[in-house]
């Protein structure tokens, strides 16, 4: 770890205040695991925890309000969650553990940083280490050659194959979710979609937060009346591992079509991943299983596999099929 | 269980008693290697080479060694008092024969190419990451495929014909079987204390055997073996890695001279995973015929182990292939092939437990070929005897493991088409794996004294690597005397003791056994002695013969039932009103103690043991569940039942099958160390990307002991459980596996990619 100096912000002035060639910390899950891995370096740290972005409020349009520094237990066990969103009650409660739920802010977890084995390698990007666009431009792809077991299989590039770990981006994802920031220009909305970036020719841009800019909160939309939601995460082991691919979807069905559908997928994309192929398949659809099947094929016919992921795109599809069965089933 | 709940005297053999150095584990008072702090102490940070074979071109130091706390550092020509121990010409055992930085030359990834000892940790550590190295760098071979191997490859256990039985046989079956590096990983880290007081050392260490580890510091450090004692009182656990030394220790013990300061090195989790040993990679070609009634009439066992660049660690996988079944013809070769990685190490079970998911696969798939019931298939082939050695059993029970097993899972019901059994929506699958490991009683002395203040001490350079042996002790002690076990005081991990064996091999139980049986008995019979002779003793001029000591009191024989019954033995009051506590003797006799010795002679010098092969059995049944529609599979349930001597201590002995059977059950889905193609590095060395099982991985687990005592191999009938509760896990989740999905896997672990072969979908 490099050493750094660290200022607590009072309020959401002093943080951005300090901001300037700063790291905000919130629960550090990320942040400090990557500074001892000498992945981060920052000079200052400005510890957010003291601001007031930590409630969860019901919007006068029925929306949800989020403060980015809610903790991944207290939005997952939130009342309001579990019965308008489930889907990300059950994305938070499938990833991590508890403990690091505990700690983990709503925040952070939107800029938690890819798992690449190669990313996380201390010498990675630099002379002798192994390649790493994301770490270093123009220093290659050292998980194109290597063991990309756990690596994306959509959006990638030919620069970066880094897969997008989180659980609750991918419900956020269904959830078109908005987020709120503040910065030196001001204030301003970033539309769930937008935020994270693909890998293309720069995946050291990773989102469309601009210097200095501190997320203050994230707003979810109104439930969608009559629609049912729900999140399947598969992996290895039963618990505590990221997902090899996870599925999120809201869907309201009437009469046995399908009248609103929301798709995102995890594990699979470079990016937290909503499928517009599989939600059109689906669209006006009667719900079964040819049509699941046929959303799930569209979702996955841009994939991309390497040499140790080809099964993500089978596994992703089944768990796609499952989840839409899950979100459509009408007992 | 409370200590006043369990079974008085003799009876506390076999029952399940809690460990007496537990609460010092739960409390934290329980001091570990790199836990021990001395004024003065400096830290030590290693720094790993990041290439996988070639030459160090050179190594800048100069910024570290202007860094703040910078005491030292350590690299190729600049280490002092390390010398190389040869292996195979002493009486001890190294794992990585190099001394550390004795050459410009880089094996494998992560070797140590230098290090840094600083005033602070902090300090350490970042000056060691301002060293830089260039290097001329080579490929390194990793590869996994062992096959282009075109070295010796010896000849073992050779009998009958075996190709020619096999080209006659009636069937035949023809796999090879993988299994990948596994990572020992203990919770406790590997690590070193070394304090140096111009003559002699001390190092606090986690190894498994302090007496060896001492052998061979005294000849790596160049002193004599008397001015060297190693320190183990609490081992995280070590399942082999922690058994022979590793380069931290001659790293911090050489620092500590230099520097004439106490050093600290602690080996991270990262280096634990090309540094300290690992479970190396094994290819093995199974060859097996039988006549068309099952009947088996040849076995090839031929086994490639992967191995480092320098050591000649060989993973000896045929080891339980000549004696598990009845064969006329049978052989066993071995090819060692090298590759770029560190050394390996035993781990749980070695050799038996690749060996076995290789040959217990093979029988299961055998089984299918003959469309017989791999437990009849089994039955039929059982041994009656030792082929391999042509010598008699002391002891088997498998016919019994397979056959209780089978009747506790409901192997009756099983259905062998895969996919053709259901429950809850769910295929389920049945599997088979057999095991064993071999006994043997190894050398062991043990001293135990007889205190004025009412105290038994027992001490013993052995150590407990977490297995329970503290409590063993105190068991055997309190078998032979009543002394309550909170009046028993366990002394080891402190080479300074009477010499104990290394805990590996699970032999430390039988090894110590009769010597502290012995130490004790003989302590008692001089007590009796000085009762019977001491002019103010109650029991003056009557024979020794007619005095025995119970409830920790010395009395006449046939008069030890307790008057008062019901009372807790550790209450602090009498049980018996009879006789007098053992220490009223001592002061009477102005006596500060009575001590005696007593030896574990061991079984390679007992002509009657000589005549038997001993061996521990056991076997494994395993049910799977799988969910094709999204490619689950989970292990629901694990039946055990072990042929292991007696056992005991009943809770320590589960506990220990309970952990081997999730270690198997993690080496059968989740383990593989994996090395980076163009570096070498072993690129998952984290526990995010090296998984094992999570307590929600885990199945019901039922554990068995038959618990036949083995008299051959001590006096107690006890033979050793450590390794043997892993072996045979493997083969049958896989078999189980199989019988659920219709996918044999014979390459570990399970994953998924395998399984989304599986062609078994809902009906
Ligand atoms: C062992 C382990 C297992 C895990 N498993 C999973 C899993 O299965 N699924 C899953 O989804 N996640 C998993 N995680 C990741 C976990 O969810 C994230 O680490 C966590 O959500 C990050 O939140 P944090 O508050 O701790 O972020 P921090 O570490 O404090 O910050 C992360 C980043 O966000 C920035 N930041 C934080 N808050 C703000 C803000 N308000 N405005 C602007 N920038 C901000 C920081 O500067 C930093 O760059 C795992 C993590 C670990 C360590």
């Amino acid at each position: 770890m490099e050493t750094f100096s660290y200022v607590k912000a009072p309020n959401v002035e002093k943080a951005l205040a300090s901001a300037d060639g700063a790291k905000f910390i919130a629960g550090g899950t990320t942040l400090v695991d990557l500074m001892k891995l000498y992945v981060e370096t920052p000079k200052t740290l400005v510890d957010i925890n003291l601001l007031p972005l930590d409630k969860i409020e019901k919007l006068p349009d029925g929306g949800l309000r989020i403060g980015a520094m809610v903790r991944n237990s207290d939005l997952a066990w939130s009342e309001e969650v579990k019965k308008s969103y489930p889907v990300l009650s059950e994305a938070l409660l499938s990833g991590a553990s508890p403990q690091l739920r505990n700690m983990a802010t709503t925040g952070g977890n939107l800029l938690q940083r890819t798992r690449c084995m190669y990313f996380r390698e201390p010498s990675a990007g630099t002379p002798g280490g192994y390649g790493c666009n994301k770490r270093t431009p123009g220093t290659g792809c050292a998980a194109v050659d290597g063991f990309n077991r756990m690596h994306a299989v959509l959006g990638t590039s030919d620069k970066c194959i880094a897969t997008h770990p989180s659980d609750m981006c991918v419900a956020m994802a269904a959830l078109e979710a908005v987020i709120h920031v503040e910065g030196p220009k001001g204030k301003r909305t970033i539309a769930f979609a937008d935020f994270h970036k693909l890998p293309g020719e720069t995946p050291h841009i990773e989102n469309a937060l601009e210097a200095g800019e501190l997320i203050t909160h994230v707003d979810l939309p109104k439930p969608v009346e009559g629609a049912k939601s729900t999140y399947l995460k598969l992996r290895d082991r039963a618990s505590y591992e990221f997902a090899l691919a996870s599925a999120a979807v809201v869907a309201r069905v009437e009469g046995g079509h399908i009248r609103y559908i929301r798709v995102a997928m995890g594990g699979v994309g470079t990016k937290p991943w909503r499928s517009r192929e599989a939600e059109a398949a689906l669209m006006g659809k009667p719900a079964n299983e040819a049509a699941f099947k046929a959303a799930a094929q569209a979702a996955l016919a841009k994939a991309k596999p390497q040499k140790d992921n080809a099964f993500k795109v089978e596994l992703a599809k089944r768990c796609l099929v499952r989840s839409l069965k899950t979100a459509t089933a009408t007992a | 269980m409370a200590m006043d709940t369990l079974p008085h005297a003799a009876g506390i053999i076999g029952a399940v008693v809690p460990r007496i150095d537990g609460s010092l584990k739960t409390t934290g008072t329980a001091r570990y290697a790199v836990d021990h702090n001395f004024p003065n102490l400096v830290h030590a940070v290693a720094v790993q080479a990041n290439i996988g074979k070639g030459r160090i071109r050179s190594l800048d130091a100069s910024a570290a060694e202007k860094m703040p706390g910078v005491v030292l550092v350590m690299h190729h020509g600049k280490i002092d008092n390390v010398y190389r121990f040869y292996p195979h010409e002493s009486d001890g055992t190294i794992s990585e024969a190099r001394p550390p930085f004795s050459d410009d030359k880089v094996y494998y990834w992560g070797q140590f190419v230098a290090a840094v000892v600083a005033e602070t940790l902090e300090q350490a550590k970042a000056a060691a990451a301002s060293i830089k190295v260039e290097y001329e760098a080579e490929t390194p071979d990793v590869k996994t495929d062992l096959s282009d191997f075109d070295g010796e490859r010896p000849e073992s256990w050779k009998r009958g014909d075996p190709d020619k039985a096999l080209a006659s046989a009636a069937i035949t079956l023809d796999q090879t079987y993988v299994t990948p590096v596994e990572t020992h990983n203990p919770m406790e880290l590997h690590g070193t204390v070394a304090v140096w007081d111009g003559e002699n050392y001390t190092l606090y260490e986690c190894t498994q055997g302090v007496v060896n580890h001492r052998v061979v510091m005294s000849q790596v450090l160049g002193v004599p073996r008397e001015n060297v004692r190693i320190i183990s009182r609490f081992i995280g656990s070590g399942f082999g890695g922690k058994l022979f030394p590793w380069p931290q220790s001659s790293i911090a013990a050489s620092a500590a001279r230099t520097l004439n300061r106490p050093v600290k090195i602690s080996v991270d989790r990262r280096m634990m995973f090309s540094n300290t040993g690992h479970r190396p990679h094994t290819q093995q070609r199974i060859r097996l015929g039988a006549t068309q009634d099952g009947k088996l009439t040849a076995i090839r066992h031929d086994f490639f182990t992967q191995t480092s660049q320098l050591d000649d660690f060989v993973e000896h996988c045929g080891e339980q292939t000549p004696f598990l079944y009845s064969c006329p013809n049978l052989v066993v070769t071995t090819g060692m092939v090298r590759r770029n990685v560190g050394a390996p190490a035993p781990m749980r079970g070695p050799g038996a437990v690749p060996g076995l998911f290789a040959l217990e696969s093979a029988m299961n798939e055998l089984a299918e070929k003959l469309k017989m019931d791999p437990v009849e298939f089994r039955l039929k082939n059982d041994a009656e005897r030792d082929e391999g050695k042509n010598l008699p059993f002391s002891s088997r029970h498998l016919k019994e493991c397979w056959t209780t097993g089978a009747e506790k899972i409901g192997w009756k019901n099983r259905t062998p088409e895969p996919g053709s059994m259901r429950r809850n929506g769910k295929f389920t699958g049945l599997g088979l794996g057999s095991a064993s490991w071999s006994a043997a009683r190894i050398p062991c002395t043990a001293s135990v004294e007889l205190c004025p203040n009412g105290r038994v001490c027992v001490r013993c350079a052995t150590q407990d690597i977490g297995t329970g042996t503290y409590t063993i002790f105190a068991q055997v002690i309190h078998a032979a005397t009543g002394v309550p076990l909170d009046r028993i005081d366990v002394f080891l991990g402190d080479s300074s003791l009477p010499e104990g064996p290394t805990s590996g091999g699970s032999m430390a139980t039988s090894a110590v056994l009769p010597a502290a049986t012995t130490a004790t008995n003989s302590a008692v019979t001089r007590l009796l002695h000085i009762a019977a002779s001491l002019p103010d003793s109650p029991f003056h001029g009557m024979k020794p013969e007619n005095l025995a000591i119970s409830n920790g009191r010395v009395m006449q024989k046939g008069d030890q039932q307790p008057k008062v019954v019901g009372v807790s033995m550790n209450s602090g009051r009498q049980l018996s009103a009879n006789g007098i506590p053992f220490e009223e003797v001592l002061k009477m006799a102005n006596l500060s103690g009575i001590t005696a010795t007593g030896k574990t002679a061991p079984s390679f010098e007992d002509p009657k043991a000589k005549q038997y092969s001993l061996h521990s059995y056991g076997c494994h049944f395993a049910e799977v569940e799988w969910e094709p529609e999204i490619a689950r599979l989970r292990v629901s349930r694990v039946v055990s039942v072990f042929d292991c001597g007696r056992i005991i201590n009943k809770g320590a002995g589960t506990n220990q099958m309970l952990g081997a059977v999730v270690m198997g059950l993690g080496m059968s889905l989740f383990e593989e160390t994996v090395h980076d193609h163009r570096t070498g590095q072993p690129i998952n060395n984290n526990f995010a990307d090296y998984i094992v099982p999570t307590i929600a991985d885990l199945p019901d687990l039922d554990i068995t002991f038959l618990d036949y005592p083995d008299y051959i191999v001590n006096e107690y009938g006890a033979r050793g459980i450590g390794e043997i509760g892993m072996a045979g896990v493997a083969p049958a989740i896989t078999d189980a596996v199989y019988n659920a999905t219709g996918v044999r896997v014979r390459e570990l672990p399970v994953r998924i990619e395998d399984l989304l072969k599986s062609t078994i979908h809902e009906a």
